[in-house]
């Protein structure tokens, strides 16, 4: 009887709990020199999954994300909440202002708007141009061998050709007159999507905010949606860079801004095409801007394309999902959105108890009893 | 700003988990949703180690109002004792130290529910929190959140209420079976969460402070103390609580414990046949003991 069954709930918790340990552990019945998986290991190797984790968590702690992928036995939803919720329980102590971008230490940086741009295009780590085919050779790897592959790239490797920062592609195209100038004030506060609800209209601070955390399997969606057709932004990269930005904080005592660490990044900026300025001035390309922690690529440019969606429905009203900043911006949080997927799992005994009975009434009435 | 961090030794977290500010943050949120009853007040809802959909918002409304001297309650589907209800209270238990549980209804001070109202009447010195999925009655007409804002600022319910009348002319019945959508305090109408309507006429003129919580929609709103709660009908299209007779139109009672005015969950036994228990399990077991201290009595 299933209301005997939900008794004892604490224990079904608990052997919930244990039979999900058992399985992170099985190998070791199998295998007599099962290693549980290392953190660091983690942390270096499978440093995409980190890089996701960290971005989606909103908050820069690549160790606590690699343990949070290891106790979650990989699931990125559940490690990124897990992230999440642990952030939760921290106060807010200071705020960097805005830190400049162009003192970011690349690590790649590309344009597809111009061959040539200041400073060169770096390819970097992208998977991009690989063959996607099985290494098989990595089946069954040696640990020496493994150990010996950085070492002997750095070896090779001059510093001269090590990344350093570069200018940025947009300086150019606005010294150039084609894009807006900048004029936001410098002075106005970043809207903290951590302490503050969104009550629709947002301003773009809050809309970047957003998407900077957003699960990014969702934020492709609705980005892809509108690159096929359900939009019209037509983006052009200026510029995606990957990079260490250092951070600049107040110092606790005399106030003056101190470099208190970096944060792996991917930054990425689209050109769509041109709009009349409103000021009745020249017309000008339009910019979409696109920023997270760590190494997602994808997230970025989705985020960018979205950026310049939102502005424009913002503007001159929605004509898509993608545009309708209350359609992209309460779907993309993968915390909420699994959870709420997943709550769907719990008992809802009374409330479908309640559904029967205006089944019942309504069959009954409509002469056709149940 | 002076929020006193109250860290308890051997516990990683704060007491109640959030930090001070993100509290003392909520309590303003609950404060002006007493003031403005039925108004859904905003707010910036942190992430809990539970999943969005699992009660956050009343969790993180229990953890702001909770004390060293609360006793509390926490019940989903009217059980102490199903997964999510244990689960809540276990991370209640972990993170408030000191802070004492309880099943029994009567006893506690501070009752967090998912999806049901006591059927033992609250008192004054009781606050009940409600976990809800969809803090807006209007999203079922109105999927803008924008736009309900202003309809609600206007009490402007028209197509909510043209819903409601749609209803009954193609199915000679409202069919809203739980959240029905209710009016507090002659303005904002809220919804309940998804209690039954059963549940429904307890909103109205209840001792006990009512608190909704939805965590993932960041909204905060309230019930106060003795406030008019009307659920949404047509002066000669009475509101309807569930109907519990059988074929015969007698009232079904609770297979456990005899009761025949408390809410009852159905579900089939092995043998095939249906068995109707009370939903409320502390009721259930004071009813069971009343019976039979009333059968003790006359030996």
């Amino acid at each position: 009887m299933s209301y005997v069954a939900i008794k004892g709930g604490g224990r079904a918790i608990a052997g919930a709990a244990a039979v999900t340990e058992y399985l992170r552990t099985e190998e070791g019945l199998s295998s007599s020199t099962a290693e549980p998986l290392a953190v660091d290991a983690i942390l270096h190797q499978l440093r995409h999954l980190v890089d996701r984790v960290i971005s989606e968590g909103g908050v820069y702690h690549p160790k606590f994300a690699a343990l949070a992928i290891k106790q979650s036995l990989g699931d990125t939803l559940e490690a990124a909440f897990t992230l999440r919720a642990w952030r939760s329980t921290r106060p807010r102590l200071s705020a960097t202002p805005p830190l400049d971008t162009s003192r970011m230490r690349l690590v790649r940086r590309i344009s597809s708007a111009f061959k040539e741009i200041p400073g060169g295009q770096m390819l970097g780590p992208t998977p991009d141009y690989a063959l996607r085919l099985l290494r098989l050779e990595l089946m069954d790897e040696s640990p020496e061998a493994f150990r010996a592959v950085a070492r002997e790239w750095l070896e090779h490797c001059s510093e001269a050709h090590l990344p350093d920062s570069f200018p940025k592609v947009l300086d150019a195209l606005r010294a150039e007159g084609l894009l807006p100038s900048v004029t936001a004030p410098r002075n106005q506060n970043a809207f903290d999507i951590t302490r503050e609800p969104l009550v629709f209209p947002v301003p773009r601070s809050a809309a970047l905010a957003t998407m900077a955390r957003a699960e990014a399997g969702s934020l492709l969606a609705i980005a892809y949606s509108n690159m096929r057709g359900y939009g019209d932004v037509h983006p052009t990269i200026a510029e995606l860079r990957v990079g260490y930005l250092p951070v600049l904080l107040p110092h606790p005592v005399t106030g003056e801004l101190t470099e208190a660490g970096e944060v792996l990044m991917t930054e990425c900026e689209v050109v769509a095409m041109y709009e009349a300025s409103d000021s009745g001035g020249k017309p000008t390309f339009t910019v979409g801007y696109g920023a997270c922690f760590g190494h997602n690529e994808v997230k970025a440019i989705s985020m960018a394309i979205l950026d310049r969606a939102l502005q424009k429905g913002m503007k001159d009203g929605p004509a898509n999902p993608s545009e309708d900043p209350e359609f992209v911006l309460l779907h993309v949080d993968g915390v909420d959105s699994m959870g709420f997927a997943s709550h769907y799992k719990m008992p809802h005994y009374v409330t479908f108890q309640s559904d029967l009975d205006r089944l019942r009434t309504t069959q009954q009435k409509s002469g056709d009893p149940a | 700003m002076n929020a006193t961090p109250c860290t308890t030794s051997g516990n990683a977290y704060n007491f109640g988990f959030l930090d001070e500010y993100a509290k003392k943050e909520i309590r303003r949120a609950i404060l002006k949703a007493i003031a403005i009853p039925g108004y859904q007040v905003p707010y910036a809802s942190r992430e809990m180690p539970m999943g969005r959909g699992f009660g956050t918002g009343g969790l993180q409304l229990t953890l702001s109002l909770i004390g060293f001297e609360e006793v509390v309650k926490v019940i989903d589907q009217g059980s102490d004792d199903s997964v999510n209800a244990v689960n809540l209270r276990q991370f209640i238990e972990m993170t408030c130290p000191g802070v004492s549980t309880t099943t029994k209804t009567a006893e506690c001070t501070l009752i967090q529910s998912r999806h049901r109202i006591p059927e033992l009447p609250l008192t004054s010195k009781q606050i009940i929190v409600l976990q809800v999925p969809y803090p807006d009655p209007l999203v079922v007409v109105e999927p803008s959140e924008d736009r309900r804002k202003t309809m609600h600022g206007e009490a402007d319910y028209s197509r909510l209420l043209v819903k409601l009348y749609e209803d009954i002319v193609k199915f000679d019945e409202i069919t809203i079976s739980h959240r029905y959508p209710t009016r507090i305090n002659g303005h904002y109408v809220i919804d309940p969460s998804p209690i039954p309507r059963w549940d429904v006429p307890k909103l109205n003129d209840s001792a006990a402070l009512i608190l909704l919580g939805a965590g993932r929609e960041k909204k905060i709103y309230a019930v106060p103390p003795h406030t008019k709660a009307e659920p949404l009908v047509f002066s000669d299209v009475p509101f309807r609580v569930e109907d519990f007779r059988d074929d015969a139109g007698r009232r079904r009672v609770c297979a456990r414990c005899g009761c025949a005015n408390s809410f009852l969950d159905e579900f089939v036994a092995d043998s095939g046949s249906k068995i109707y228990q009370c939903s409320d399990s502390d009721w259930c077991d004071g009813e069971l003991l009343r019976a039979e201290q009333a059968q003790e009595e006359p030996a």
